[in-house]
């Protein structure tokens, strides 16, 4: 089976060691990590980890197993792409010449993106979106010259009655 | 009450039911030391000659009682001594409580004297650990640690405590009774699916694995096997949960089982693994090993569910529980063909390999002191040649009396786990079967069975050289025996009277016999040096990643 790309969707205990223990997990059981973003939830007992990460059938399913077993794991699921949101933050700070300045802020409107600082050298701009979004935009404004980046990962939500709640899944053997 | 985190770990221990503990004192853990000083007439505390002796002491405790091992270190090099036995217990899933001491906690992250972060070490390793900053979060943090260790899949569980809460008081509430951990429910579809698979089966294999042995299930696993009339093999954990006299028996299957287990599971229709995880050991090559039949997996960890091998389908739940569903709703069944050839398989000459009669080998020394064990005696391992040779020549009748690494193979493991299950059976007759490799690791636990007055009888197969490596090296590495050949000087006798113990030396089966008369009437320590040849080897031997068409049997 090939490999796709997962996301996965944690409520987990809001105390220390819990981000290590769980990015732990993934780099013992040689599962990629691809981005992981975590906070705290509208209860400050418990924090959402959004986990994206590549894998075949066989990863998806030990990566749900293994997450269960854990005593910090309240609820994990693997989010269906159809019924997800998802969401990334990118600032990036864009080398700019005066003269290439409207160019770029007509990518900047045309992205819906937000200038957050200006100078006489530089544009810094800040993007939200999908990862898919966030690629292109990057992809658009490095032939000006990237001076300093950084993305926050990917976040994700599901749609309307599409919730995670506070139950450890329950898993199914077989097949 | 209010009472200091010292007392609180004592009144949990003795509110959980402990009576026993094993460990080594130090500056981090003076207060508990202090505290089982006081309370010496609940709690029985065990010292070692070196952590790693305790962790492995309580992991025997643990796996001849079945009740949780316990184990108590000082904070940094005490604790790091503790991290060899914790990661054997973690693989081999028994249920174990490290208590470490730690730095007062504005002592922490400041690389303090004996500082180590032993939650951030020991996380890999075990089923959950805990640092404790809050002396009113100490009593039910250990109470939770005794459950993550004891429910589901059994494992070891560390709680760090800091100094100052180990000083600091609270007001500790006592509960009467663990609460019970409800078995959850078994899953009607899977249930309906491996009944419809057992009932097409016409060539059923029974896998039994450490977790028959630790959810109890032995005689369950019995019924089953006579309900739907299927051999049963074991995997090395899941060896004394069979009866070697069992007519249904086949013995332990993979790399250096017995010829008919490893034939009949290749030659099955349907593997019904109960309790244990498919080992590479115990495969081989995972493609080969999966070819040809479906595989029913009975196990209470969903995670081992087609982790290793994939599963047509998996029950998930305790296995003496599923068992006994299973045997419930099953008729009975006949397979006339396979269980004749699985009787011709029993008799078949390669699956009765003798090692020669003339000259003390191991099969021998093992066979004769098996005569003169009872048949609840406990039979420790450490790691190696001898350990498979009492795999394959000891008979097992009862269940938790075979001590062994399994999946870490930790050699040093046994002096510390056979005094451990000695005293966990109210000193039980034990033998342990070690090497001269295995022993020089931990004999310093020589030290503590004399104090304590074991019955412990050390059986070293003594040929002189690591033998299982010298194996792998004589058979691919074209005898190329780099640093197996150990020319050590060791008197082990003498070793052994200077211990305290009594040594003995053999070189002949007849010397052996004279000893052994005189050996198993002492109640406390002796040692029994056997001198055997150096090429002795494990056999049959199917090769790494190898199958059965590619076993070793001469």
């Amino acid at each position: 089976m090939a490999n796709q790309q997962i996301i996965v969707s944690l409520l987990v205990n809001n105390h220390f060691g819990v981000l290590t223990r769980i990015s732990g997990l993934f780099s013992r059981r040689c599962f990629n990590i691809e981005s992981l973003t975590v906070g705290e939830t509208e209860n400050s007992k418990i924090s959402r980890m959004t986990i994206v990460t590549y894998g075949d059938e066989y990863v998806k399913d030990q990566i749900v197993k293994q997450l269960s077993k854990q005593v910090d794991v309240k609820t994990v699921q693997i989010m269906d792409p159809a019924n997800t949101v998802v969401r990334e933050l990118v600032i990036v700070k864009i080398a700019s010449k005066k003269s290439e300045r409207t160019e770029i802020l007509e990518a900047v409107n045309a992205f819906r993106a937000n200038v957050i600082d200006f100078s006489t050298n530089s544009i810094s701009v800040e993007l939200t979106g999908e990862i898919s979004k966030i690629d292109a935009f990057i992809e658009y404004v490095s032939s000006y010259g990237i001076i300093e980046m950084c993305r926050t990962g990917s976040t994700a939500i599901g749609r309307n009655g599409y919730c995670l709640t506070e139950k450890k899944k329950t898993i199914k053997g077989g097949k | 009450m209010k009472l200091s985190g010292a007392a609180i770990l004592i009144e949990v221990l003795a509110e959980q039911g402990v009576d026993t503990v094993f460990g080594y004192p130090g500056g981090m853990v003076l207060n508990i030391y202090d505290q089982l000083y006081k309370n010496s007439h609940r709690v029985r505390h065990i010292i070692t000659c070196h952590e790693q002796g305790a962790t492995h002491a309580a992991d025997g405790y643990a796996r001849v009682t079945g009740k949780a091992g316990v184990v108590i270190a000082t904070s940094g090099p005490g604790a790091t001594n503790l991290v060899t036995g914790i990661a054997n217990a973690y693989l081999d899933s028994i249920p174990l409580i490290a208590i470490t001491g730690n730095v007062a906690t504005d002592f922490l992250g400041r690389d303090s004297f004996q500082e180590v972060d032993i939650t951030g070490i020991t996380m890999p390793i075990t089923k959950h650990n805990y640092i404790v900053k809050d002396i009113t979060e100490l009593a039910d943090t250990l109470r939770e640690a005794f459950a993550v260790a004891t429910s589901g899949r059994p494992g070891p569980v560390l709680v760090d405590i800091p100094k100052d809460i180990q000083l600091a008081e609270t007001n500790f509430v006592p509960i009467s009774k663990k609460a019970a951990v409800a078995k959850s429910a078994i899953d009607e579809d899977a249930l309906k699916e491996a009944i419809q698979l057992i009932s097409a089966a016409k060539r059923p294999f029974i896998y039994a694995g450490g977790g028959v042995v630790s959810s109890d299930a032995s005689k369950k696993l019995l019924e089953f096997a006579n309900k739907i009339d299927a051999p049963i093999g074991s995997s090395m954990m899941g060896l004394s949960a069979v009866p070697w006299n069992e007519p249904r028996a086949l013995g332990m299957v993979g790399m250096h089982g017995r010829y008919a287990a490893t034939r009949a599971i290749a030659d099955c229709d349907l593997i019904i693994a109960v309790g244990v995880r498919f080992s590479d050991r115990a495969t081989g090559n995972k493609v080969s090993f999966a070819h040809g039949h479906k595989v029913l997996h009975i196990d209470i960890d969903p995670a081992e569910i087609s982790k290793n091998i994939p599963a047509y389908t998996g029950l998930i739940g305790d296995v003496k529980q599923v068992l006994q569903i299973l045997c419930k709703r099953l008729p009975q069944f006949t397979h006339k063909t396979w269980h004749a050839e699985i009787v011709k398989l029993k008799d078949h000459v390669d699956n009765n390999l003798q090692m020669a009669k003339s000259r003390l080998t191991p099969q021998s020394i093992i066979e004769r002191i098996n005569e003169f064990m009872p048949k609840d005696g406990i039979v420790a391992t450490d790691v190696g040649q001898h350990q498979m040779w009492t795999a394959q020549y000891y008979k097992f009748s009862t269940p938790r009396t075979f001590i062994t690494s399994g999946g870490l193979g930790t050699m040093g493991f046994g002096m510390g786990s056979a005094m451990g299950a000695c005293i966990g059976k109210n000193k039980k007759r034990t033998v342990l079967f070690t090497s001269d490799g295995s022993f020089h690791m931990n004999l310093n636990e020589l030290a503590t069975a004399v104090t304590n007055e074991l019955p412990l009888i050390i059986v070293v197969l003594n040929n002189c050289v690591l033998g299982m490596v010298r194996q792998w090296q004589t058979l691919f590495f074209n005898k190329r025996y780099s640093n197996t050949t150990m020319n050590r000087c060791t008197n082990f006798a003498g070793l052994a009277d200077n211990f305290g113990a009594k040594g003995f030396s053999v070189k002949t089966k007849k010397e052996l016999d004279l000893v052994l008369e005189e050996a198993f009437k002492y109640t406390t320590p002796v040692l029994i040096d056997c001198k055997i040849d150096s090429d002795e080897k494990v056999l049959p031997m199917i090769p790494p990643n190898g199958s059965i068409k590619d076993i070793i049997l001469r």
